[in-house]
């Protein structure tokens, strides 16, 4: 992928921070939800974010997406500022920068036809006719594997899980986009759905050429679908590389203790790989631990992990890791893990 | 109904100085009346539980796989009907009144269920809610019941349990919640634990240090355990037998060794080709099969797979039973995929049919 090209998506610095209220509405303290993320997505390629709940995955996409405005730091797509353009000039950037949740119901109106739920963007961005929308429509339910002969007149409290899912992405491929944020999107529904599902998502990205951002807490699923792995811990990007590097050899000693937390099954032999759980609990994102974040559950931790907040660095191989000893590697070889 | 339909408990693991069986259900039945139609949920259900053992049942959505264990809780709505017979110890639990019911459930059945935070109350402390279910089966006075409260807290490895006592839910994460909702199950000491997707709203992290525990536990104290997932990479790593229920009905069932490395069900074949594996290359595609699982008021005739099978003949419009067609290994299909021999899923070979018909 050539690094001279204008990113597609280009987040630098960003912030997103939460003031928690107690009684009486004093200050009773702020929620560090993305701390100083910065990253970059070229068209056509996708992005995995994972991370534990509370680690500011969903946060970050809904900064991104302007949905709600980021504290500080910069989020250009196609080469424009986001964070400082009006609701009124988003709405034309949100034609190619589309979102698609976890619960499908929830982002489909019960009482349209499906036929007008994917209709919706074309009426508002296009000048088609009545006739063109309806081929269109009918193209898109093809396109995500539903028949539109019979589904377009349902309601979407008609369909299952994975028919609503595939409507909700129907809709959020109408206006052809160039990047498609997927939070938890396959989360919900069934394996063979979400095999299904997944599958189609690589459709698109082969034949449309979109990008995503695929937000979701399975590292296996992230595995199946991304070019590069964000790993995202507490707010900050634990560790960030290559897909097929992160799990072959993860750097960061959390990326580690996610992978080892997945069960893994040989499907050929049958061979089992307990989990290995990490012991403790994830610190609270209100009062986030001095130093390195992750150091209160790390098996690794030495006393400057407490004292000094370490720097995403170059560790090699494309990857980058947010660690004072990434795994497997030489740390003192590297440059220094302190912020500049 | 044939007797054949029912799963030869006995017989899958018969190997001497297996521990007693604690629960024994048989023909388990349940249909529903919606809008005037017939939904049949559980059509034939049969397995037995040992203690100290656990049982996986998998399925998707709409398999009736939780509804086959709320039956066992008597937690369905009055217009369930549930037949057939489930035994926990000597004590029949289908036809029971929801009176007699109550004293069974908890003391010596409970069940954890997928959303902590919705089973938990949230007006009333940690403690107070254990304490409650501590006496809810044995008097106690309160300062032995909060001491077991304490104790139990103890036992599932909440940290620092004594300040964790006076705690409310939304003080604890989502991984702490799910302990307390096992303290809280485990406060009469059952026989038998039902985690209904349990570990399904957690994260990996926390799913894996609930899972530990409950094996834990089942070590422990000899507590039997049906696990309730659609996750079959997590009983593998668990369960000691795996029962995989599509359309109401057990399709396969053979003990976690025995099974995986050995898939002979399509449906099974199918769910494990769709997970997505740490090992697969990325942007590899995954293996899928069509369809959606049948319509539960109108099942088809025959194998309720068929129509989404790639092996599927003329023959499976008769059904087939659930048979232990290898030692300890039952499964319910005419035309088994052979994964020893390479075949995984696909459309039936010559070979394969030449072979089934001769049978």
């Amino acid at each position: 992928m050539s690094q001279t090209r204008t990113p597609l998506l280009k987040v630098s610095g960003l912030v997103q921070e939460y003031v928690t209220r107690g009684a009486g509405g004093q200050k009773a303290g702020v929620v560090h939800a993305v701390s100083d993320v910065s990253f970059e997505l070229h068209e056509g390629e996708t992005l995995g974010i994972v991370g534990e709940t509370g680690s500011g995955k969903s946060t970050l996409a809904r900064a991104i997406i302007q949905v709600e405005r980021p504290r500080s730091g910069s989020v250009q797509f196609q080469g424009r500022e986001l964070t400082t353009m009006s609701r009124r000039e988003l709405v034309s950037v949100h034609r190619d920068m589309q979102m698609v949740y976890q619960d499908p119901f929830g982002s489909l109106n019960p009482r349209w036809r499906i036929e007008d739920v994917v209709a919706e963007p074309l009426r508002g961005h296009t000048d088609m006719t009545r006739a063109e929308r309806v081929a269109r429509v009918a193209e898109l339910l093809d396109l995500v594997g539903l028949d539109p002969a019979r589904y377009r007149d349902r309601r979407p409290m008609e369909l299952s899980g994975g028919q609503a899912q595939r409507v909700a992405i129907a809709r959020a491929i109408a206006l052809n986009p160039k990047l498609i944020i997927c939070d938890e999107a396959i989360s919900s529904l069934d394996v063979l759905i979400q095999a299904q599902v997944l599958n189609l998502f690589e459709k698109l990205r082969d034949e449309l050429g979109v990008a995503y951002l695929f937000i979701a807490h399975d590292l296996a699923t992230v595995k199946q679908v991304s070019d590069r792995v964000a790993v995202m811990h507490l707010g900050q990007l634990a560790e960030f590389s290559p897909a097929d590097e992160l799990y072959a050899h993860p750097r960061h000693p959390y990326t580690r203790a996610l992978l080892d937390s997945v069960p893994v099954l040989d499907v050929v032999t049958g061979a089992v790989r307990r989990p290995r759980p990490l012991q403790g609990e994830p610190p609270s994102p209100l009062h986030p631990p001095s130093g390195c974040r992750f150091r209160t559950r790390c098996p690794i931790a030495q006393d400057v992990c407490a004292t000094v907040e370490p720097a995403l660095r170059d560790t090699g191989d494309g990857q980058f890791a947010s660690c004072h000893f990434p795994l497997g590697v030489d740390a003192a070889r590297l440059a220094p893990a302190t912020a500049a | 109904m044939t007797t054949v339909d029912a799963f030869p408990s006995d017989t899958v693991t018969r190997t001497d100085g297996e521990p007693p069986v604690v629960l024994r259900v048989d023909d388990l039945r349940v249909t529903f009346t919606r809008g005037g139609r017939e939904i049949h949920a559980v059509n034939g259900l049969s397995y037995t539980v040992r203690r100290g053992r656990m049982l996986a049942i998998i399925g998707e959505s709409g398999s009736g796989k939780s509804v086959s264990v709320r039956a066992l809780m008597g937690l369905l709505p009055p217009s369930a009907v549930v037949e057939g017979s489930a035994l926990l110890g000597d004590e029949q639990l289908v036809g029971r009144t929801d009176r007699a019911m109550r004293a069974i459930r908890g003391r010596d059945v409970s069940m954890v269920f997928q959303d902590p935070a919705r089973s938990l109350n949230p007006t009333m402390s940690v403690g107070a809610q254990i304490v409650e279910a501590v006496r809810a089966h044995r008097p106690l006075p309160k300062r032995e019941a909060a001491a077991r409260a304490v104790e139990l807290l103890k036992l599932v490895r909440l940290s620092a349990p004594e300040r964790r006592f006076h705690e409310y839910p939304h003080q604890l994460s989502g991984g702490m919640r799910q302990r307390v909702m096992i303290a809280i199950a485990l406060a009469a000491d059952p026989k038998v634990l039902i985690a209904d997707e349990a570990t399904t709203a957690l994260d990996v992290t926390t799913q894996a240090q609930i899972m530990e525990l409950l094996v834990d536990l089942q070590e422990r104290l000899g507590t039997a355990i049906i696990m309730i997932s659609h996750d079959l990479g997590l009983a593998a790593s668990y369960a000691d037998e795996v029962l995989v229920m599509y359309a109401g009905r057990a399709v396969e069932h053979a003990p976690t060794s025995t099974l995986f490395g050995n898939v002979r069900m399509p449906y099974t074949a199918a769910l494990l080709g769709a997970i997505p594996q740490l090992t697969t290359p990325s942007h590899a595609r995954l293996t899928v099969i069509g369809g959606h699982p049948p319509d539960l008021g109108a099942l088809p005739e025959g194998c309720a797979f068929r129509e989404r099978c790639p092996r599927a003949t003329e023959r499976c419009i008769e059904r087939p039973p659930l048979e232990e067609h290898e030692p300890a290994h039952a499964y319910a299909c005419w035309h088994p995929v052979d994964q020893r021999a390479g075949d995984v899923l696909g459309p039936l070979t010559e070979t394969g049919d030449v072979k089934e018909e001769a049978r």
